[in-house]
């Protein structure tokens, strides 16, 4: 137990943010894309995420929770070092949090402001959460190099968001809008590649650790096949995009999905990666996620209530995907 | 510049945790309001009840929306500024945080986008099933995190093993001495709140003109609330303050204002309580009355914030707090009662007591904070009761970041809560013009 309920735990914690990226990912996406569509269009973007974005969140407050409360001492650091950075997401997640309903209830004449203020707090928070990233790969060092690196990260991780929140788009609008988040997700396409490819070869850059975790044999031949999948995925989305632009709408909509699942695909690579690169850390080079652990007593105590709780979690949740299958309609409270 | 930290941090938690409260205490009962509306429109087929729904369900979304965004920023909170807390009550605390997460805020964050946008896609049943998991989602997050700020004020079931406690008895940290009285006053203070925030908002439309029947039927709804729990929210507050008596005397010294242990202690109905002095200034005062109210005898004593050494909590915050708290809920009474008596009565209300509804709309987030102040200031110089110094759990974080978010939380704030108020307001216009349109083309 001593062993393995730390492990369990970061796994738990991983599997929380890793949730959060992929699903606040998409609507984080969808906001800052949310400038290029007609009022027309802004409204279907924000109904495809309407009834989703709540529940989106609060996987990030579990994944901090359980930081919180697994592995306390971690938690003061990470979040200490991080202190700007969680304050400019959290301005980011407010703002475009009351926007969202703002925007239709507040005046008329208001409505361009709080379509503004989504974009704006969507790309605050993304921006944030990639420093965020970068400063945490880079073990919080000091210096102009690590906080370029953490820059670049932020960048970065705003591209992926966009890329994931057009393949959203694809999936649950049609007709105009539909061939317009194509050709969005063709554009950032480029820049998502760029910045994966960037991150991969800044990190072990940075760290000498991580370097010699990836490039040590005989794994060096295993750990080759996530840049290859990975590529892989890229290059099936700049086939298939352009193509499925061309098709007759009934048969876009047939392969609609899958623009959404291969870049899934992607996410989780570069999140194996990365939860590789860092393993057993929980502060790099500093603290191990042993040593950060709270007590067992305390851990027990949730780790139950964890394993009947989350499944029913997760039933819940596809429910509501189900519910809300299809292409995306009016937000009616009626 | 020189900035204090602990000081800092003291200044943001409370900021954040004010701003935060305020819509929970109005997501919790607004739940069960609209699930009524609900079912009386089911019953009665009357679908005055079904506009009643329709309006309220857009406050609450706005409500829940701003709710979660300043929740999530709490979340966040505890670590950074108070990373002694979880060193030292971790285990306790740990547990209670994860079991809100995850029973209450996934339950109610994603059963809500049902409840909110799904009625045409789940039929009647299963969107009224939705409705009440959402508003039962609420109440137990309430009853989770109640439960931990009771334990900080009444801690049991523990012991310390090296300076960390430890739990010896989970149904003794649960249900620890002021959980009963903390939960079922604040879910009062909770119903109130939405009573007189329905009532004020709809006796404004009714004020304007619009003599719907959604208006009507939530207006009756809410004086009835408002008439039958504001009574009960002082008896119990009464009781609340005597188990208050027992484990946090010198939280009701400071609340009574009164400095030096004595017999017969009076009751202080105004005074300017002086920390120098350790006197009141210009106090009025009923003779022996604190006294019989705490203890039942007139001349029962009541120990005094001499008593205590420095482990006292400041005196006039929580004296005024605790005064503004009263004075709000006496209020209520009053207007509660006579509103229910009048609309009840004759279906309409005198203009005297229809503006003074329109004024109470938003009393309830008063009431509420200034308990809370009453509570946590209370605890002072405590984080928990007699475990651990509120001083020896501040963060390190460099003072100069700590007031440049702080001002910012602070602007950001102010902005949000107006807009709140005034998108409620431009709402209920909005409503109302449309209700005496279709009336004038019938
Ligand atoms: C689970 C814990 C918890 C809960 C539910 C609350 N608080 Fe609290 N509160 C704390 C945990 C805490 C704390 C961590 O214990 C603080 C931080 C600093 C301190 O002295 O206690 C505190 C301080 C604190 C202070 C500053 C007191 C001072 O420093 O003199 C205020 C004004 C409030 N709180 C107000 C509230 C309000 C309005 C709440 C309504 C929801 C509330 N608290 C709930
Ligand atoms: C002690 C500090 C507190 C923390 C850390 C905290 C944390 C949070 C978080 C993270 C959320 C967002 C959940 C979501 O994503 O859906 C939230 C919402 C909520 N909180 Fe708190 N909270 C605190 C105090 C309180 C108190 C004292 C109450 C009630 C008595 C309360 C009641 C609620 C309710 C009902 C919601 C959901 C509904 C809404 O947003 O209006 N919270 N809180
Ligand atoms: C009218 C008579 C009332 C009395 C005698 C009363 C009494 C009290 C007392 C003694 C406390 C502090 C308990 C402690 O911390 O140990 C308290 C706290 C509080 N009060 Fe009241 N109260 C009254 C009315 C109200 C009203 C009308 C509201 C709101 C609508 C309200 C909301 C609160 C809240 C939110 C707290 C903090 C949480 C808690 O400790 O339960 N109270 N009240």
């Amino acid at each position: 137990m001593e062993f393995w309920l730390p492990v369990i735990f970061a796994a738990l914690m991983a599997l929380a943010m890793l949730i959060y990226v992929i699903l606040d990912g998409y609507d984080l996406g969808v906001g800052l894309l949310l400038p290029l569509g007609n009022a027309e269009e802004k409204d279907t973007m924000i109904a495809s995420i309407g009834p989703f974005w709540d529940a989106n969140e609060t996987w990030l407050v579990l994944g901090v929770g359980l930081l919180l409360v697994a592995f306390p001492l971690a938690h003061g650091i990470i979040l200490g070092e991080l202190y700007l950075p969680v304050a400019v997401m959290l301005l980011g997640l407010i703002l475009r949090g009351v926007a969202f309903d703002f925007r239709v209830k507040a005046r008329d004449e208001h409505q361009y402001a709080w379509n503004m203020a989504f974009a704006a707090g969507s790309l605050l928070a993304a921006l944030a959460q990639g420093v965020m990233l970068g400063r945490f790969i880079t073990g919080f060092a000091p210096g102009a190099m690590p906080w370029g690196m953490a820059l670049i990260s932020g960048l970065a991780l705003a591209g992926g968001y966009i890329l994931l929140g057009a393949c959203w788009l694809i999936l649950k609008t049609d007709g105009a809008l539909q061939l317009r988040a194509i050709a969005w997700a063709r554009s950032s396409l480029y820049a998502a590649a760029a910045a994966v490819v960037l991150v991969s070869i800044a990190t072990p850059l940075a760290s000498a650790r991580i370097a010699e975790r990836w490039f040590a044999l005989p794994t060096v031949f295993l750990l080759a096949l996530v840049p290859v999948v990975t590529a892989a995925l890229f290059a099936a989305l700049w086939l298939l995009l352009p193509r499925l632009a061309r098709r007759e709408p009934a048969a876009r909509e047939r392969l609609s999905l899958v623009p959404f699942l291969l870049v899934v695909g992607i996410v989780l690579l570069a999140f194996y990666g990365l939860s590789y690169s860092v393993f057993p850390y929980l502060v790099i080079d500093r603290l191990t996620l042993w040593q950060a652990a709270a007590s067992t007593a305390a851990l027990q105590v949730i780790f139950y209530g964890a394993l009947i709780v989350l499944p029913v979690i997760a039933a819940y949740t596809v429910f509501a995907y189900r519910v809300f299958r299809g292409k995306a309609s009016e937000l009616r409270y009626d | 510049m020189d900035f204090d930290v602990l000081t800092l941090s003291r200044i943001q938690f409370a900021a954040n945790i004010t701003f935060h409260i305020l819509f929970p205490t109005i997501s919790i009962a607004l739940g069960w309001v609209l699930l009524w509306f609900k079912t009386a429109y089911r019953r009665s087929g009357d679908a005055a009840w079904l506009d009643a729904y329709y309006f309220w369900v857009k406050v609450f979304a706005l409500t829940f929306a701003l709710g979660v965004v300043s929740g999530i920023t709490m979340s966040f909170q505890f670590g950074t500024n108070w990373p002694g807390y979880m060193q030292t009550v971790g285990d306790i605390a740990g547990p209670l945080l994860a079991y809100e997460v995850l029973t209450a805020f996934f339950l109610e964050a994603t059963f809500l986008g049902i409840m909110l946008f799904g009625r045409q896609k789940v039929g009647e049943r299963m969107h009224t099933f939705a409705t009440f998991l959402v508003a039962f989602g609420t109440t137990v997050s309430a009853f989770w995190i109640i439960v931990l700020n009771s334990w900080m004020q009444t801690p049991a079931g523990f012991e310390m093993v090296d300076g960390r406690a430890v739990v010896t008895d989970w149904l003794a940290v649960i249900f620890n001495p002021s959980m009963p009285y903390r939960l079922s006053h604040m879910l009062l203070a909770s119903a109130l709140t939405v009573a007189f925030l329905v009532a004020g908002v709809s006796t404004w439309r009714w004020r304007r003109g619009d003599r719907s029947g959604g208006v009507a039927n939530a207006l009756k709804t809410a004086l009835i609330i408002a008439a039958v729990l504001a009574p009960l929210q002082a008896f119990l507050g009464d009781l609340h303050g005597l188990n208050t008596l027992k484990h946090q005397p010198a939280k009701i010294a400071a609340i009574e204002g009164i400095w030096h242990t004595e017999r017969g202690a009076p009751l202080q109905l105004f005074a300017l309580p002086n920390a120098e002095t350790r006197t009141n200034d210009y106090s009025i005062a009923i003779p022996k009355l604190a006294s019989l109210i705490l203890t039942h005898e007139l001349d029962g004593e009541l120990k005094g914030i001499s008593a205590f050494g420095d482990d006292h909590p400041p005196v006039a915050k929580v004296f005024w707090s605790f005064r503004v708290m009263v004075g709000v809920g006496l209020a209520m009474l009053l207007i509660g009662v006579l509103g229910a008596w009048q609309f009840c009565r004759r279906g309409t209300l005198a203009p005297w007591l229809s503006r003074a509804l329109v004024w109470m709309s938003f009393s309830g987030w008063i009431a509420t904070v200034a308990g809370w102040y009453v509570a946590e200031i209370g605890r002072q110089p405590w984080l928990v009761q007699g475990v651990l110094r509120t001083a020896d759990a501040v963060t390190k974080v460099p003072g100069g970041m700590v007031a440049s978010t702080l001002v910012m939380y602070l602007l950001l704030y102010v902005v949000l809560l107006a807009t709140y108020v005034s998108v409620v307001f431009h709402m209920a216009g909005k409503a109302s013009k449309a209700a005496l349109q279709s009336a004038q083309g019938e």
